[in-house]
């Protein structure tokens, strides 16, 4: 484009650097940071700092390239929903080629690159990853059944696995584990937000639980899922990723918890429009500050472990 | 609107072009600390026949 067509406006603006940025879903980006350099750190397998770095900016660009993607299929849910309605392509930035592009090409950077710093096992991972986001949960299961948020969460939850990959080159009970906690803690987590943002859904005609089986039985399966996962996070403390510190972190953070989900479990949507969802928006707080605790209580184990302390 | 007067679309793109330009050279210095990582560590060390050993 010459400077003399800056004058016709027809032309579609052009994205900005930020625009681009904003795709990868930054603020997902950094659980998936912190949870793969925990999977990475917590391995028994000292890793040269040099391609720990490497690894986890691949990790991360990787995971950035699967939230572009979610954000090229899902552009006309995005502009429905008010929570998404900012981001670059509903509000007309960066366009639905353009995202196609980008993450097409930084999926394929990020997986060779993540092969070349470190092993082909952990870079298989994240492919899987990737195409586990934008094919079965983005693609598929997101708009068709309301378990979407169940079996979807596991593209989160693979970040640990692959850094634990990254440092082993394989799979291990440990890695599991921290599979499994951001696995059961991912449902509880958006049910809670969908909760509270019941209209967005409602507007986008996604089938979130609380749409096609009703708030009350959503409010059950987040105490359910609470439980299950209460039991999952303090037993860890007892496997060799665990120790005194991570069962005192987890102890605490799972009895706040459980009394989360036990408040909206006993209350109906009356009680919630009365006070805004006050318990439901507490609630997804903690689930924030829930996760990344357990992560750091995992990472300060290791760390105690590489100094003769830690673990039991 | 004059040719030469700076258009606010001149200063995305100057900023989109610093922006990869900078993610370019970080890319290549990367690449080279991984290589000098992984060549001091012997990975790209040929295995040793036999007769060597």
């Amino acid at each position: 484009m010459s400077d003399a067509s800056l004058n016709n406006p027809s032309l579609e603006p052009e994205a900005s650097f930020g625009d681009f940025y904003a795709l990868l879903k930054p603020r997902v980006m950094t659980l998936v940071v912190f949870t793969a350099l925990v999977g990475l750190l917590a391995a028994p397998v000292a890793v040269h700092p040099m391609i720990v770095f490497a690894s986890i900016l691949f990790i991360a660009v990787g995971g950035g390239a699967s939230g572009a993607l979610n954000m090229w299929w899902d552009a006309d849910i995005d502009a429905v929903m008010k929570r998404t309605q900012k981001r670059p392509i509903p509000s007309g930035q960066v366009t639905e080629g353009e995202a196609l592009a980008f993450g097409v090409a930084l999926s394929g950077l990020s997986v060779v690159m993540l092969g070349l710093a470190s092993n082909w096992f952990a870079a298989g991972l994240l492919c899987f990853t990737i195409f586990f986001y934008v094919v079965i949960y983005t693609m598929w299961l997101k708009r068709w059944t309301p378990q979407n948020i169940v079996i979807g969460g596991a593209a989160g939850a693979f970040p640990p696995m692959i850094g634990w990959a990254v440092a082993t080159g394989g799979i291990s009970i440990e890695s599991v584990l921290m599979f499994c906690l951001t696995f059961m803690w991912t449902p509880p987590h958006f049910w809670a937000l969908a909760l509270f943002m019941r209209k967005d859904y409602d507007n986008a005609g996604v089938p979130m639980l609380t749409v096609t089986h009703g708030r009350r039985s959503t409010r059950i399966h987040i105490f359910v899922y609470t439980v299950l996962l209460a039991i999952l996070a303090v037993g860890t403390s007892f496997t060799s990723i665990g120790g005194p510190v991570y069962l005192a972190v987890a102890v605490v953070l799972n009895v706040l918890f459980l009394k989360g989900a036990w408040d909206i479990f006993r209350r109906d949507d009356d009680a919630s429009e009365a006070d805004n969802f006050k318990a439901e928006r507490g609630f997804f707080k903690l689930s924030l500050l829930y996760l990344f605790l357990h992560f750091s209580a995992i990472l300060v184990e290791a760390i105690l472990q590489r100094f003769g302390l830690g673990g039991w | 609107m004059a040719l030469g007067k700076q258009h606010e679309i001149h200063t995305r793109r100057y900023g989109r072009n610093l922006g990869v330009g900078l993610l370019l050279a970080a890319f290549i210095a990367i690449i080279f600390g991984l290589t000098i990582v992984k060549v001091t560590r012997g990975d790209y060390e040929p295995p040793r026949t036999e007769a060597e050993s």
